[in-house]
C-alpha cells in the first residue's frame, strides 16, 4: 500500500505549460518532494532559456520558502520537509555547475558542526537538510569538532555561515571558544554565526557571541535568509 | 531474574524483567522549558513542587530532576531540587546531568538509592561518572554511544552498552545497577529507529541481562499526534523487553498503552490495575451491579 504521487503527476505535461504555470507547478511539485519533476522543470525552464539563477530564486527558492513556512506553522512534518529538501537538491544538482560557470552565487554557504565532546547529529544534520533545501551550500563538518576543525573548514571553504551544535550542557560553552579563537584570528566578523540544540538560549548565544540562536531548523533558514540579506544590504551600502 | 533496586528512604522500586513497566516522570527538566529555567535559577521551585505532585499522581514510579541550565550554578540547584522532591514525595529519584559536578551534588543529598542518569562510552565520562556511582551505592543509566557518535547500526550501540556493563563492573558496580539506554533517535529522520530499538531491547536483555529505559518521546520529534505515536512504540518496546522509560505520565494516551502492555506481559495478574483503572467506563450508568461489585473489590495498589 504506497502511495503513488507519480501516476497522477504523469497526467500533468510539464512541457505544455507556460512559464508562469510550471514555475506553480513546480512550487507545488516540491511542496510535495517530488525529485523527479522537479528536476524535469529545471531542465525545461533551463530549455526555454532562463538562466540558472532565475531559476534557482523563482521556482527553488520561493517553492522552499512556501514549505519552510508550512512547517514553522506545524502543517507540514519533518518527514515531508526531508523530502522536499531532496526534491530540492535534485533541482540544485542541475543549477550548481552552471550557477559556477557564470559566477552566480547561491544565496550563501554554511560550514555547520557539532561541538567538541558532542557526538549528537540529527538536530544539526536536519538543520543542514533545511538550509540546503533553502538554497545554501551547505558543508557538514559531522560530530566532535575542535576549534581547529572549524579553522580548517572556514579556511577551505570561505562560508558566509558558521554554524555550531551541542546538545549537553557540559559541551556548549565549546561555542565560546571557538568564536573566541574567532576574534582572536581578527576574523569574528567575516561570518554570520548561528548557535543551537536543545539546552541552548538566546541569553547564551549572546553570552558566548554569536549572531543568533536557532529553536529549530526552521527557525534557522529563516534567521540564516535574514541576516545573510542584511549582509548584503550592508556590503552594497558601505 | 535481573532486578534493579533504587530507593527513597522509606520506598523501594523494582525495575525488572517480571515486573510492570518502571515509570520515570521526566517533567522537572528545564531543556526547553524557559519559564521552568527562569524560575529554577531564581531559585524559584514552586514548579518543580507541581510537577513532582502532579507527576506521582498520574502513575510515576519515579521521577527524574535535571537542572540544566545555561549559565546556572547547575550543582547548586540540582542538590536544591532533589531535596525539595524528597521532601514532598516518597518516589526514588534518577539524578540527571552531563556535568559530573551536578551528579555528586545531587547524590551527596539524595536520601536512599538514586538513579544516576546517565554516563556514555567514552573513556573520560566513564572514569568521572562510575567511581561517583560506587560511592554512592547507586544505579546508572548507561548510554549507548561513545565518542564515535550513535550509531545507526543497533549492533554496535550493543557494543558500547557491553563496554559500559564491564567497565562498570571493573568499578565494583553489578550488573543489575547498570540500566542501558539504548537510544530512541527520531522516526521522522530515520525510518529504522523503532526497529533498531526493538532489535537492541532484546540483544540486551538476552545476551547482556540488563534493565533498559529510554527517553520515549524522542521516537515522535517533528511528527503530529506526537503522543499517539509514543505510545505505540511504547507498546511495542515492551513487548521487546523494555523495563522502564523516562517520559510524561501526564499523557494518558502513554499511560494507557503502558497499562495495556502491562496486562499483555502477564505482568497485571488478573488484570486487576487495569480493571481498577478503566472500570467506571466499562460500566452502564445506573446499572444495580456497579455498587456491589465496588464495595466488595479488593483495593489494590501498584
Amino acid at each position: 500500500m504506497t502511495d503513488n504521487h507519480s501516476e497522477q503527476a504523469d497526467e500533468i505535461d510539464l512541457n505544455a505549460l507556460p512559464d508562469d504555470e510550471l514555475v506553480e507547478q513546480m512550487h507545488d511539485d516540491l511542496y510535495d518532494g517530488l525529485k523527479e519533476e522537479i528536476e524535469e522543470g529545471t531542465n525545461i525552464l533551463l530549455q526555454r532559456g532562463w538562466d540558472a539563477g532565475k531559476v534557482l530564486e523563482d521556482a527553488l527558492v520561493e517553492g522552499m520558502r512556501i514549505v519552510g513556512i508550512d512547517f514553522r506553522d506545524g502543517i507540514l512534518f519533518v518527514p515531508e520537509v526531508l523530502m522536499s529538501a531532496n526534491a530540492m537538491k535534485g533541482g540544485m544538482a542541475i543549477l550548481r555547475p552552471l550557477l559556477a560557470e557564470t559566477g552566480a552565487s547561491t544565496i550563501g554557504k554554511m560550514v555547520i558542526g557539532t561541538v567538541k565532546g558532542d557526538i549528537h547529529d540529527i538536530g544539526k544534520n536536519l538543520v543542514a537538510m533545511m538550509m540546503e533545501g533553502a538554497g545554501f551550500e551547505v558543508i557538514n563538518i559531522g560530530i566532535n569538532n575542535g576549534v581547529e576543525n572549524y579553522l580548517e573548514a572556514i579556511e577551505e571553504h570561505k562560508p558566509d555561515i558558521l554554524g555550531m551544535s551541542a546538545l549537553l550542557t557540559t559541551t556548549m560553552p565549546y561555542m565560546k571558544v571557538v568564536i573566541d579563537t574567532l576574534v582572536e584570528q581578527g576574523i569574528r566578523d567575516d561570518f554570520i554565526v548561528l548557535v543551537g540544540g536543545a539546552p541552548l538560549n538566546e541569553e547564551f548565544s549572546q553570552a558566548v557571541g554569536a549572531d543568533a540562536y536557532c529553536r529549530d531548523a526552521a527557525v534557522a533558514v529563516e534567521t540564516a535568509k535574514q541576516m545573510m540579506h542584511e549582509k548584503r544590504v550592508h556590503t552594497a551600502s558601505s | 531474574m535481573t532486578v534493579t533496586i533504587v530507593s527513597s528512604d522509606s520506598k523501594e522500586v523494582h525495575i525488572g524483567f517480571d515486573q510492570p513497566f518502571c515509570i520515570i516522570g521526566e517533567r522537572i527538566n528545564p531543556t526547553g522549558r524557559q519559564i521552568l529555567a527562569q524560575e529554577m535559577r531564581d531559585g524559584d521551585y514552586s514548579r518543580v513542587e507541581r510537577d513532582a505532585l502532579a507527576q506521582v499522581s498520574a502513575g510515576a514510579h519515579m521521577l527524574d530532576v535535571n537542572a540544566g541550565i545555561p549559565l546556572a550554578d547547575e550543582p547548586l540547584i540540582l542538590a536544591d531540587c532533589v531535596k525539595l522532591v524528597q521532601s514532598l514525595t516518597d518516589v526514588p529519584l534518577s539524578i540527571d546531568s552531563s556535568v559530573v559536578a551536578a551528579l555528586e551534588a545531587g547524590l551527596s543529598v539524595y536520601q536512599g538509592k538514586a538513579l544516576v542518569n546517565s554516563v556514555t562510552g567514552e573513556d573520560d565520562r566513564l572514569e568521572s561518572v562510575l567511581p561517583l556511582v560506587k560511592q554512592y551505592g547507586a544505579a546508572v543509566v548507561a548510554i549507548s554511544n561513545d565518542e564515535t557518535g550513535i550509531s545507526e547500526d543497533p549492533n554496535v550501540r550493543y557494543e558500547v552498552a557491553k563496554k559500559i556493563v564491564e567497565r562498570a563492573e571493573d568499578h565494583g558496580i553489578a550488573r543489575v545497577d547498570v540500566v542501558v539506554d539504548p537510544l530512541v533517535m527520531p522516526i521522522g529522520a530515520i525510518n529504522t529507529a523503532g526497529l533498531q530499538v526493538v532489535h537492541l531491547v532484546k540483544r540486551l536483555r538476552e545476551e547482556l541481562q540488563v534493565n533498559t529505559t529510554c527517553g520515549a518521546s524522542n521516537v515522535s520529534f517533528g511528527l503530529p499526534n506526537r503522543n499517539g505515536l509514543n505510545a505505540a512504540f511504547l507498546a511495542m518496546a515492551i513487548g521487546a523487553g523494555m523495563t522502564s522509560a523516562i517520559t510524561n505520565p501526564m499523557h494518558v494516551e502513554m499511560m494507557q498503552a503502558i497499562m495495556g502492555a502491562n496486562v499483555m506481559m502477564g505482568h497485571d495478574p488478573d488484570c486487576r490495575h487495569w480493571i481498577d483503572r478503566y472500570r467506571s467506563e466499562g460500566v452502564i450508568a445506573g446499572s444495580a451491579r456497579e455498587g456491589r461489585r465496588s464495595g466488595r473489590r479488593r483495593q489494590t495498589q501498584l
